[in-house]
């Protein structure tokens, strides 16, 4: 898939995932996620390394791992695309 | 209103031992009690080093001498509270129960936080599979409160019965609540303490949160990675002054002091400044009427994950200056063992007083504390140790602080 | 330090009853849904108390009671420390409606975020962060409500010293079915029409009437 399908997909599943009250079109995919923006803390941290495996297959081993991929919905959409397993 | 609370009884069941005798044994001789698991059925048996009780339930359920479906942490939480009124040497005559010629009223305080549910995680794919499957007695003991009953059932414990459960800080609670309620004379004798057995429930939801460690766990040394689980019980007989007399033992220890807390920080992780566990210490120590310099030894909550050794070394720091009491984390033998820790570590803390030594923290290499002497790293001879401090801190910020004394 | 105050005199200073797709509040009918489905029912009362507090919405259904309830009861303490604030709560089920939630979830990969409420005390914890309670907190799982016991527990904290004001209750859920009873105690009486003596009798009426048995 491209790219902003990618980063409409994720805009979507984020607000699932965390039960956020916001909608697709309010989040800016170059926002922080975390402190300000969308105010996740370390749970939702944990919920979007579950995200990764459960909708990507990919594993990120290290929580320290986690502050710069899910920096904000591009920075995601960046490691998805350079991580995700083959066959796509 | 200050009635002394006197320590009659201790009763111990863990990775390092199946009592009292053989816990001690192993602390001493720096053997701890983790590795695979082996006993629960996991797919992380071989991933996540745990701290079982080297018993099946077949085995635990013959020294039982129960028989049909029990829930291990009723087991384990029976086991060690017969094995703390036995020690106490009070005696049952018909329902009545008796410490010399003295009548008591006698109550039970347990602790726990996974209940029966070892038994009902067992239940629950053959019944997602097939509603009729599955045996309905493998839930009846899931409720908190079901294991509590059984044990009082079995132990012969009527007149109060009761069950907290408030994570890591559990069985602390029970004991400040059973020290409570003798200092009240509203009961003469109080078992309290905690139970829990291991699980796939909290593996893997200790997993998602991602602070277990895949090798044995280094709480307090700076490259820790985070915690090993691990299960069993502790309890301790708490009882008044006229039973103390009664009983016609030397009782020399006593609960002192304690305070219970709330961090209001997160649901699952202390704050940094260890707001809670400071206000946990200090109140102990403030009901004890001690000063820092009076404690002797401090047995850490001391888990292994980075945030609890953080806030609870930064809590301490801000306490002690730089006038550090002796401390060590036990559970680097036994793991993690959740609303069982508070009862484990008083009778650990207990018996330390009792023989006047102190007992290491395992597998430090740069230890978190740097002042030279602080960390117990090797069993070690204490002449002269009066007081010692006993942290248990839980998720949902509830932090619990007792102080044990000799008098 | 104040002088010392007279054994007996502790106020209910407000109290909640959330139940049957119901919320009273000192009394009076606050809010109802009927017909509404458990989960849609908080959401509404959420709404009506115009929380505004966005993590709510990531808590578990216990929490989500038991902030909701609390919303109710709680006034700000300005000359109270946080170390004075405590809370005492009970309930039956513990965490199983969250526990179940959980199991199911094991399956495949369970959440983290529902892992953290399998404990009844967070709900304890989630109300102590949203009104800064840092003090003595306890959590009982009976199998029911004991307005004995917690009354001669709550007592106990303000015969010690340390706590001046108390939230205390009982915050139960479990599938369809929910019940939160909600006190606030202290030795002040704010207000001569709603607050009344801190007694077993004045409890039971709540715990068991949601308007409070006819007086």
């Amino acid at each position: 898939m491209n790219r902003e399908q990618l980063v409409e997909e994720l805009k979507e599943q984020i607000i699932e995932q965390l039960n956020l009250q916001v909608k697709p079109e309010d989040i800016v995919a170059g926002d922080p996620l975390f402190n300000e923006g969308l105010g996740l803390d370390s749970i939702d941290a944990l919920e979007l390394i579950v995200l990764m495996q459960q909708k990507y297959q990919i594993k990120l081993a290290n929580a320290e791992d986690g502050p710069k991929v899910f920096q904000s919905i591009d920075t995601m959409a960046d490691f998805i695309l350079a991580n995700q397993p083959a066959a796509n | 209103m200050s009635a002394a609370v006197y320590i009659a009884g201790l009763g111990a069941i863990s990775a390092i031992g199946n009592n009292v005798q053989e816990n001690i044994s192993a602390l001493k001789e720096s053997r701890a009690g983790l590795g695979p698991i082996r006993y629960l059925q996991t797919r992380y048996a071989d991933i996540f080093p745990a701290g079982e009780v080297k018993a099946s339930n077949e085995e635990l359920a013959a020294i039982c001498g129960w028989t049909g479906t029990n829930s291990r942490t009723a087991m384990l939480g029976y086991l060690a509270a017969k094995e703390a009124l036995q020690d106490a040497g009070l005696v049952q005559h018909g329902t009545t129960w008796m410490a010399g010629e003295e009548n008591c009223k006698v109550g039970l305080i347990s602790a726990t936080s996974v209940g029966g549910m070892d038994l009902t995680e067992d239940f629950f794919p053959d019944f997602l599979a097939n509603p009729h499957a599955g045996k309905l007695r493998m839930v009846s003991q899931h409720e908190c409160g079901a294991i509590t009953e059984k044990m009082a059932l079995a132990l012969g414990i009527s007149e109060f019965i009761t069950t907290i459960s408030t994570a890591c800080s559990s069985s602390a609670n029970a004991i400040m609540m059973g020290a409570r309620m003798i200092r009240n004379g509203m009961l003469d004798v109080v078992v309290a303490g905690g139970t829990d057995a291991l699980s796939r429930f909290t593996l893997n939801g200790f997993n998602t949160l991602m602070i277990l460690d895949s090798q044995l766990c280094q709480p307090f040394d700076k490259g820790r990675r985070g915690l090993n689980l691990g299960e069993g019980a502790g309890f301790v007989v708490l009882v008044s002054s006229r039973v103390a007399a009664a009983l016609g033992k030397e009782l020399k220890i006593v609960v002192s002091g304690y305070c219970n807390a709330n961090d209001a920080h997160h649901q699952t992780a202390s704050s940094p400044e260890g707001i809670g566990s400071f206000t946990a210490m200090k109140g102990a120590m403030k009901m004890a009427a001690l000063q820092p310099s009076d404690i002797d030894y401090i047995n850490l909550h001391g888990t292994g994950t980075q945030n609890n050794d953080s806030s609870e070394s930064t809590a301490i720091q801000r306490i002690f200056g730089d006038a550090y009491p002796k401390m060590s984390s036990t559970k680097s033998f036994t793991g993690h063992t959740l609303a069982a820790c508070g009862g484990i570590e008083a009778v650990y803390s207990a018996v330390s007083l009792q023989e006047q030594c102190l007992f290491p923290g395992l597998r430090i290499e740069v230890p978190v504390i740097e002042k030279p002497g602080v960390m117990v790293q090797t069993f070690e001879k204490a002449e002269g140790i009066r007081h010692v401090l006993s942290n248990s801190f839980g998720f949902g910020g509830n932090c619990s602080s007792l102080i044990f004394s000799l008098v | 330090m104040r002088a010392a105050l007279v054994k007996n005199e502790l106020y209910i200073n407000a109290v909640c009853r959330v139940t049957g797709n119901r919320a009273w509040k000192n009394g009076q009918l606050f809010y109802e849904q009927p017909g509404a489905a458990a989960d849609e029912f908080l959401v509404g009362l959420y709404r009506a108390l115009n929380l505004n507090y966005p993590k709510w919405y990531k808590m578990d259904r216990l929490s989500r009671l038991g902030v909701a309830a609390a919303e109710m009861v709680w006034e700000n303490y300005p000359d109270c420390r946080p170390f004075e604030k405590a809370i005492v709560l009970a309930n039956s089920h513990s965490s199983l409606d969250t526990d179940t939630r959980f199991v199911s979830q094991m399956q495949e990969i369970p959440s983290p975020a529902v892992f953290v409420y399998t404990l009844p005390n967070i709900v304890s914890g989630e109300i102590s962060i949203r009104h800064g309670l840092k003090g003595e907190q306890a959590f009982f799982v009976t199998e029911q409500p004991d307005p004995e016991f917690l009354h001669s527990y709550t007592r106990s904290l303000f015969a010690a010293g340390k706590t001046r004001v108390c939230l205390m209750g009982w915050i139960d859920i479990f599938g369809e079915q929910f019940n939160a009873t909600l006190y606030r105690i202290s030795a002040e009486s704010n207000d001569s029409v709603l607050s009344m003596e801190f007694t077993i009798e004045n409890l039971y009426q709540y715990f068991y009437h949601e308007q409070g048995a006819v007086s």
